[in-house]
């Protein structure tokens, strides 16, 4: 799950990772009034959204104005909030169609000295958590990773107990820091680690992390996602979820217990297990075709969550066709042609339907396929039912 | 032969009296019953609270390490909830627990990691899983949710991170009338007990298994460390497909494990690495049959 970066900030300075101070504002008066409460000459106005790249970011309204800007009077900050709340804010990871900006966060200037980089995130390889810095704060990390790979250090850390003193000061001296510095960067890498692995983290990331020229360190921006399979023991982050933000049609299908991401092709498919799924897509794809989406239904799927599944892949104006494909195992093949023809009636499916089944009980469900009277194409193969399917839509 | 799982393995499930454990419990002791009739391969279960207690004729214990006492069990199929999932891992190693099949789905990661650091204590377990479809050796035991059918007595050591996809891949090698010798499905998390690695060295030094079929996904690099080993180490042929060669980057595709971030772990990268290592990948996952096949037959020429 993600949140916003104020929300990700509240968190953190909670959890005693230092934070610049910040007030949310919803409305242009709101941004007026941050500005005089904040009282440093120049304040920065932040669109909240679930994206990165906001600074470079322009709105689809208003096309010269960015998605964050710095300010240096109550009225400009007025004037920005204004132009930003409500509008469309549009940034390279936002895709086309941009993100609404409902929010902002209005935070106080800060004498910079540096510029660098932190992030908690789960590592593979360690099978555990670990602690990424960089000298290079501010930039896209992949790049940093991939140009200077020598200049990001990793220290993996207890998954209970955290990052160590000794492992922090480490970092710290490697990054150059002295003094005060040194010492504030020792408190901030491990309060991270306690922060990552208290909240249940998928990442943590803190860029650009600024020192400022009293040598404080300040998380300037915050990006922490959370492990969805430990969300029933965070009930205050669950809070924090803003649904607006995420795909209509993703949420529905979580309620009905269904993994479904949607893509941008024509070729709808239903398939039973994530490996399968993305197998089905891949032979779409390899046959000339574009998936319009991946769906699981899951290794014990039911009538209703069946019907469900068409519902949400018909729903998307794109598809044109359908591929069903289901390996029954426990799920046995009858099972699933019975919800399918349910569906078929209830949804009162009008595009192609390929479908291919195999496992338990395939013979018996192969008869009702064909029995029932429906314009249904059926498949032997993975390979001809793809090949069927992107055929039925051309 | 076999790895793994062999004559002397003997079953107990951790949440036995759930209805998906006392499902696959019934489905488990039944394919021992088809093929070893007479024996006891499947010998209970362990519910905290509901020992000495029966559930369709398994007894059911307090504790693992009671169930280990009075039954003799050396391997645990658990099928706990997600929350209490890592706790079950930990019992099962503690009481001395070999083989430990985690199928749960949707453990917290951080639980993994803290599982995986504790598991160092215990050398003679191995952990299987979790979030996967478990282990079958054919015709000797089932310890998991795969359809026991599907699979025939052979000498192919198939290795996967997915569920179904491996029942794909076990259908076709049956249609091209290859059998396994233990098909292992190792699960989709990001952390998981036993790796890649681990499995082809033990199929490398097994002799019952005379080629291995592996099936990888987008995300991490454990396919990338897997071509590594096999270049240094598997002399017996060797066949791969990877799932999600057109998952978009950022975005989950069921699996825990299956994502892709920042151009690291595609499916790409893996193909090329495999093939780089003498494995002969499948493009198409219609294909994973025919291409073990060709391994096969690519080893018999030279």
């Amino acid at each position: 799950m993600k949140i916003h970066e104020f929300q990700a900030k509240e968190l953190l300075a909670k959890a005693g990772v230092a934070v610049p101070k910040g007030i949310v504002a919803k409305s242009p008066e709101e941004a007026k009034a941050a500005f005089a409460q904040l009282g440093t000459p120049v304040v920065v106005v932040k669109s909240q959204i679930h994206a990165g790249g906001r600074g470079k970011g322009r709105f689809k309204e208003e096309s010269e104005q960015p998605g964050v800007v710095l300010v240096k009077s109550a009225d400009d900050a007025a004037a920005h909030a204004k132009r930003m709340l409500g509008n469309t804010l549009v940034t390279i990871q936002t895709g086309e169609e941009g993100k609404k900006v409902q929010t902002l966060l209005v935070e106080q200037g800060l004498k910079i000295a540096r510029e660098i980089y932190a992030a908690c995130v789960v590592d593979r390889e360690v099978a555990g958590p670990v602690l990424i810095v960089s000298s290079e704060g501010g930039m896209d990390i992949e790049e940093v990773a991939a140009h200077h790979p020598e200049k990001i250090l990793t220290e993996a850390f207890d998954p209970v107990y955290g990052l160590e003193g000794y492992q922090a000061r480490k970092l710290a001296f490697a990054l150059g820091l002295e003094g005060a510095a040194l010492k504030n960067a020792e408190k901030f890498f491990r309060q991270l680690s306690k922060f990552f692995l208290d909240n249940d983290c998928s990442m943590a990331e803190i860029n650009p992390l600024v020192v400022t020229e009293e040598g404080d360190l300040l998380a300037l921006d915050a990006k922490v996602t959370f492990d969805d399979n430990a969300l029933f023991r965070h009930q205050n982050v669950l809070a924090y979820r803003d649904l607006a933000e995420e795909e209509p049609s993703e949420i529905e299908a979580q309620k009905w217990g269904l993994s479904y991401v949607k893509l941008d092709g024509n070729l709808g498919c239903l398939v039973n297990g994530a490996g399968l799924a993305m197998s089905t897509m891949d032979l779409i794809k390899l046959h000339g075709g574009e998936p319009a989406n991946f769906l699981d239904v899951g290794g014990g799927a039911n009538v209703d969550q069946v019907t469900e599944a068409f519902r949400i892949i018909l729903a998307d104006k794109n598809v044109k066709g359908v591929l069903v494909n289901i390996f029954g195992g426990i799920m046995k093949c009858d099972t699933i042609v019975t919800a399918l023809l349910t569906a078929y009636d209830k949804i009162g499916i009008q595009v192609p339907l390929v479908v291919r089944l195999e496992g338990t009980n395939v013979e018996l469900a192969r008869k009702m396929l064909a029995e029932s009277g429906k314009k249904i194409t059926t498949g032997f193969d993975l390979t001809d039912a793809a090949k069927k399917a992107v055929a039925s839509i051309q | 032969m076999s790895i793994l799982v062999d004559k002397n393995t003997k079953i107990i499930c951790q949440g036995i009296t759930g209805k998906a454990g006392l499902f696959h419990s019934q489905q488990c002791r039944a394919y021992a019953k088809e093929h070893r009739p007479g024996e006891d391969v499947f010998v209970g279960g362990v519910t905290p609270g509901k020992g000495g207690t029966t559930v369709d004729d398994f007894p059911v214990f307090n504790t693992v390490a009671e169930a280990r006492a009075k039954t003799g069990a050396n391997c645990s199929l658990i099928f706990v909830p997600p929350p209490f999932a890592a706790d079950s891992i930990l019992e099962a190693a503690d009481a001395g627990i070999e083989l430990i099949v985690c199928i749960t789905e949707g453990i917290p990661v951080l639980d993994m990691a803290r599982v995986k650091k504790a598991l160092a204590h215990y050398p003679k377990s191995r952990l299987i899983g979790p979030n996967c479809p478990g282990v079958i050796t054919p015709g000797i035991a089932k310890i998991g949710i795969m359809p026991g059918y599907i699979h025939k007595a052979g000498t192919v050591g198939l290795i996967s991170k997915s569920g179904t996809l491996t029942y794909e891949a076990t259908w076709q090698l049956g249609n091209l009338g290859l059998g396994q010798s233990t098909a292992i499905g190792i699960g989709g998390d990001p952390i998981i007990g036993t790796p890649y690695i681990d499995l082809l060295e033990l199929f490398q030094n097994d002799p019952g298994t005379e080629a291995i079929m592996m099936i990888g996904e987008i995300g991490g690099n454990a396919e990338i460390k897997a071509a590594e080993y096999i270049k240094a180490h598997v002399t017996k042929p060797v066949a791969a497909f990877i799932a999600g060669q057109t998952a978009p980057e950022g975005k989950r595709m069921g699996h825990a494990g299956a994502i892709i971030s920042g151009g690291a772990g595609t499916a790409e990268e893996k193909m090329a690495a495999l093939e780089a290592a003498g494995v002969v990948v499948a493009r198409s996952p219609g294909e994973m049959g025919v291409a073990l096949q060709k391994a096969i037959a690519n080893r018999k020429k030279s």
